[in-house]
């Protein structure tokens, strides 16, 4: 497989997926692992998508549709493939009242202790006025959960609220 | 003995309603050897339904004594007909699952059950189970259910909005 990893983003309205992947069907292509979500009103794509085609015949099979949904669009060849999956060992919960640097200063404790973040999904939420920062990571680390809670424990002197949990994934 | 085979999505058996047992007969136990061998054989399971090996029958096996960090359990069971008669609370969670090779998901689950059971010998029998066992025997009545994991996947924001409503809970949850 040759899969080009291939970015949309645009402002949401209903029929963005249906078109965009339909296009990419009729072209031949195949899909691979995907996210796709609004965020603040916008919706994004990314996704793995290799047909065999150039890097060019794919663009110019996406260009009338990304036109027609005023959605702007990358693509770039990728290294990797399917079935990587990585499962992770820690779940680490934030909130706090929004403000600059909590993303920063989170994750940049989780890097010391060689924390490798494999999902990330944040919001802002409460309203404009008194703003609440909520932050969920999942992730994958060697080092114990006493380092990562050592690590993590100043910024509850900033009134980040961090929580951090092993996660022990079922088989069954 | 023998290893049986484990039936992978999309085979359609893993979606039927399982039958009650009626027979407790040496060729149960004879099967349950073999369920057992089978899921000690495969990577890491807690548990294993006998629908997962193609027999439509209401029958799991739970182990969670092995995990890797030490969660409450009731040790090796074997529960024949097991049925969940009382729900309490909930948690996320993430399971996988021996029909469902490379994937890993987020699940809700209750977070305290009553579950009873009928052992290979047909004696009834009551547990009380919590967390990550809860989870495990939520997990296989499922399979005799015909649902899988994959059928109860919530959305990655999901936590994050449950934490809006419920932050304070779950705190104590983990704790």
């Amino acid at each position: 497989m040759n899969w080009q990893m291939l970015t949309l983003v645009g402002e949401d309205q209903p029929g963005i997926v249906a078109r965009v992947t339909d296009a990419l069907y009729r072209g031949g292509c195949t899909l691979g692992e995907t996210s796709m979500i609004r965020l603040g009103g916008n919706f994004t794509i990314m996704m793995m998508v290799d047909g065999g085609q150039s890097e060019q015949a794919l663009a110019s099979m996406i260009a009338p549709v990304a036109d027609q949904l005023q959605l702007k669009f990358h693509l770039d060849p990728m290294h990797g493939g399917l079935h990587r999956h990585r499962v992770p060992n820690y779940q680490v919960r934030v909130n706090g009242a929004d403000r600059a640097g909590i993303v920063a200063k989170v994750t940049g404790a989780l890097a010391e202790c060689g924390f490798n973040i494999l999902e990330l999904a944040s919001d802002v939420v409460g309203d404009s006025a008194k703003p609440v920062y909520i932050m969920t990571i999942q992730g994958y680390a060697e080092a114990e959960i006493e380092r990562l809670e050592a690590a993590l424990k100043p910024l509850a002197a900033e009134e980040i609220d961090v929580h951090v949990s092993a996660i022990e994934t079922l088989i069954g | 003995m023998a290893m049986l085979e484990i039936l992978q999505l999309p085979d359609p058996r893993l979606k039927e309603v399982a039958e009650e047992v009626t027979r407790f007969d040496e060729e149960l136990k004879a099967f349950i050897a073999d369920l057992e061998e089978t899921r000690q054989a495969g990577p890491a399971a807690v548990g294993i339904a006998a629908p997962q090996v193609g027999r439509s029958q209401r029958i799991v096996i739970l182990d969670c004594s092995k995990t890797k960090k030490p969660v409450e359990n009731h040790g090796h069971l074997i529960l024949v007909n097991p049925e969940i008669i009382e729900w309490d609370g909930f948690e996320l969670g993430r399971e996988g699952c021996l029909s469902v090779p490379d994937y890993t998901g987020n699940v809700i689950r209750a977070e305290r059950i009553k579950v009873r059971s009928q052992d290979p010998q047909g004696e009834n029998h009551e547990f009380e189970m919590v967390g990550f066992e809860a989870r495990a025997l939520q997990h296989e009545v499922d399979h005799l259910d015909g649902i899988l994991f994959i059928d109860r996947l919530v959305s990655r924001r999901t936590d994050l909005f449950q934490r809006k409503v419920y932050q304070k809970g779950s705190k104590k949850r983990d704790a």
